[in-house]
């Protein structure tokens, strides 16, 4: 069921996914993001870079409402996912989280077997009708994380007991087996070796052909490998969003340039 | 730039790494003394921690184990049934004092048989060597089986609390010429009934299972309903402080706002923590005990009933219960929350499926040790009335055991440690005894389950 909606997603490729119009975030008094306009398209790679601090992670984590769950933090302006606002009061964050997933910055599996650490997304939708559905939807996932092959074996072994990279996989994995339609990933690789950084970013690249994924990074290198659209973020402004090589051969803004040949950050 | 740096460093290459500059030994010095400080603190608890068993151990095993007397008894009908009928009715009639001098004429009967000689000549004489409880003992079996009538029964009864005192050393021959509850003559007739084998000491089960007694009888007082006392106000205590505990907890660690109010609630839990177990007794009495079963008239709310004593030491835990638990599911990493609200569940879920079950070990572990200090507690129980004196028999069923008079064992303990007879001095150590095993036992389990739940990380 879920492969014949993304075979029909995949037909009308490139179209918008999420829009977000003159975004405010507040921290209290702190004014952390500025008017931020950007369009986020489907079947995309989109990366978020800029130095520390530049508010690109507050950003990311506004588009799936996880600020919600700090008391200070408040958000203005409009975010539409599919022409819907998710800030709307009509929306309730637990079904937006199921249709926007995420993946942090440090893996953090359950302390439970890597098969319940997949299977309990789609347990407590219900996306399983019985075990063999669960099971199906759980190989599906891990396939799609690329972790099948490694932990066939041991579906039932602690998900805790995986290397760094395997337990960044499974986690995508997590998220994936929900049946999201856009996967938000806050520097996913940051806590991994150059092996297992590589085997994510080719993951990356695969799971663009079924979701939108928005991705922040520190590291400008793996912008500019996996990403289709960069958007530079610095002091909590959008300063530049465009294709990915067009920022990275030839930004517009002087203060991009200053940060990707590494004059700022 | 190189050089210029190089140079001021030169003289430092001359000291040897062999030899300790004078800044490194003070240094050491100073580890030395503080690890030396440590040490003797330990060293000091364990002292006074053996010190303690140690006491306990010899003041209190002396508890366990009692002096019986083999008495055979002439079960003389003419006393016992004199119409001759064996109508259960009339032999019911017949009162502990109607058996007493028979066991005392058995006594004196099996004396003159063994040839033991004794200036004790009138059976009477023997009375100070049978314990109070004995006549009873006899009576009962009597009563459950009047055709024993007529015959001679052995019995095995218990000694008097002096005869025991003096088998187990408390009772001197030069300290007793005051007392008149034995005499000289009695504690020579003792060393021949122990030599003769018709006194010996054995296992007393009913120390443990027994109920209170009277200040003459210390030989027969057991801590066995007043066990079941606090097994009782424990049960109460459990079901209501884990699931209002916890429940608290979670609202205020999860879902409560940040503001003055959920501030002052949380300071608040806290001083209460430290309030003072007598307070809570005092507002037992007046809230439980004087309002609810008083002014409200309902009718398990009254003095000495386990169900107060419970709910007062559930209003002494909670605070602890919740403190503990708040420190658990705190420290549950955020990661984890995250994780299951990214993946769509809702906090409910995330808090149920994942942060409860890995806060579990800790609120596990605060839960017991709650119990253990409420366990352990005596100083509300005393205004509550649960060191009543409770010699009848334990509680018959559920209900009789929530809200009949009882007591509970450290204020067991402490109405022995008050009573004048050394016998009962003794006996408030056994107690202790029993009581450590219980908390000693909690410990363990708290222990056990911590390992078992840690596990599944």
């Amino acid at each position: 069921m879920n492969d014949m909606r993304l075979t029909e997603r995949k037909v009308d490729a490139k179209e918008l996914k999420i829009q977000a119009r003159n975004v405010q975030v507040y921290y209290g008094e702190t004014h952390a993001i500025k008017d931020v306009n950007v369009d986020i398209l489907d079947n995309t790679v989109t990366a978020f870079i800029g130095p520390s601090g530049c508010g690109k992670s507050t950003f990311l984590r506004t588009l799936n409402r996880m600020n919600d769950t700090i008391d200070i933090c408040r958000v203005k302006g409009e975010i539409m996912l599919d022409g819907e606002d998710i800030y709307d009061r009509r929306v309730d964050p637990v079904q937006l989280r199921a249709k926007v997933g995420m993946v942090f910055q440090k893996p953090n599996p359950f302390p439970k077997s890597i098969y319940d650490n997949v299977a309990y997304g789609p347990r407590i939708h219900g996306l399983a009708r019985n075990k063999t559905d669960l099971d199906e939807i759980v190989e599906r996932a891990l396939r799609g994380a690329a972790l099948w092959n490694e932990v066939k074996d041991r579906l039932h072994a602690p998900g805790t007991g995986l290397s760094g990279g395997q337990q960044q996989r499974l986690c995508i994995a997590r998220a994936v087996a929900t049946g999201p339609e856009v996967l938000l990933m806050d520097e996913p690789c940051s806590a991994l070796d150059p092996i297992a950084t590589s085997q994510v970013e080719e993951l990356i690249d695969e799971l663009r052909e079924k979701f939108s994924v928005v991705i922040v990074t520190h590291s400008m290198q793996q912008a500019a490998r996996v990403s289709q659209r960069t958007a530079f973020f610095h002091l909590g402004n959008l300063v530049e969003y465009g294709e990915t090589g067009q920022i990275f051969t030839n930004p517009e803004d002087p203060r991009t340039e200053s940060y990707i040949t590494g004059r700022i950050g | 730039m190189t050089d210029a740096s190089a140079t001021p460093a030169q003289p430092s290459r001359s000291r040897s790494l062999h030899q300790t500059d004078a800044n490194t030994k003070r240094r050491n010095a100073k580890e030395g003394r503080f690890k030396a400080l440590g040490l003797g603190a330990i060293g000091l608890g364990l002292v006074f921690l053996v010190i303690l068993m140690f006491s306990i151990i010899s003041n209190g095993a002396g508890a366990f184990q009692q002096t019986f007397l083999q008495v055979p008894v002439y079960l003389d009908p003419a006393k016992l049934d004199k119409n001759g009928n064996r109508d259960p009715a009339e032999i019911a009639k017949v009162s502990t004092f109607g058996y007493a001098p028979l066991l005392q004429q058995g006594l004196l009967q099996a004396i003159t048989d063994k040839g033991i000689s004794t200036d004790l000549a009138k059976a009477s004489e023997l009375k100070n060597l049978i314990s109070a409880s004995a006549p009873n003992v006899v009576r009962q079996q009597v009563i459950a089986n009047p055709d024993l009538i007529g015959q001679t029964v052995t019995f095995e009864v218990l000694a008097s609390s002096r005869v025991d005192g003096y088998l187990k050393g408390r009772v001197k021959r030069d300290q007793i010429a005051l007392d008149k509850n034995i005499s000289v003559a009695q504690l020579d007739l003792t060393d021949a009934l122990v030599k003769e084998g018709m006194a010996v000491k054995k296992f007393n089960w009913d120390f443990i299972t027994g109920s209170d007694a009277s200040e003459s009888r210390a030989e027969q007082a057991g801590i066995g309903t007043s066990m079941i006392g606090s097994f009782f106000m424990m049960l109460v205590v459990l079901f209501l402080s884990l699931p209002i505990g916890v429940a608290a907890s979670i609202y205020l660690e999860e879902f409560a706002p940040q503001n003055k109010f959920t501030d002052l609630i949380e300071v608040n839990i806290s001083n209460l923590a430290a309030v003072p177990s007598i307070v809570f007794g005092i507002l037992g009495l007046a809230l439980f005990i004087q309002f609810g079963g008083g002014t409200l008239g309902i009718s398990g709310l009254k003095a000495s009933a386990p169900l107060v004593g419970g709910l007062v030491l559930t209003l002494m835990t909670l605070p602890t219960i919740i403190i503990s638990t708040r420190a658990a599911l705190k420290a549950v990493p955020p990661s984890i929350r995250d994780a299951a609200l990214g993946v769509g569940a809702s906090k409910m879920q995330s808090i149920f499926h994942h942060v409860l079950p890995l806060a579990m070990p800790g609120i596990l572990t605060g839960t017991i040790l709650g119990l253990a200090q409420a366990l352990g507690e005596t100083a509300p129980l005393l205004l509550i009335g649960m060191i009543g004196y409770i010699a009848t028999n334990p509680p018959d069923g559920l209900i009789s055991g929530f809200v009949d008079p009882n007591s509970a064992m450290p204020a067991q303990i402490y109405e022995w440690a008050k009573r004048a007879d050394p016998a009962y001095y003794e006996r408030a150590w056994g107690g202790i005894i029993i009581l450590l095993i219980f908390l000693l036992s909690m410990n363990i389990i708290a222990i056990l389950l911590r390992r078992k739940f840690e596990r599944r990380w």
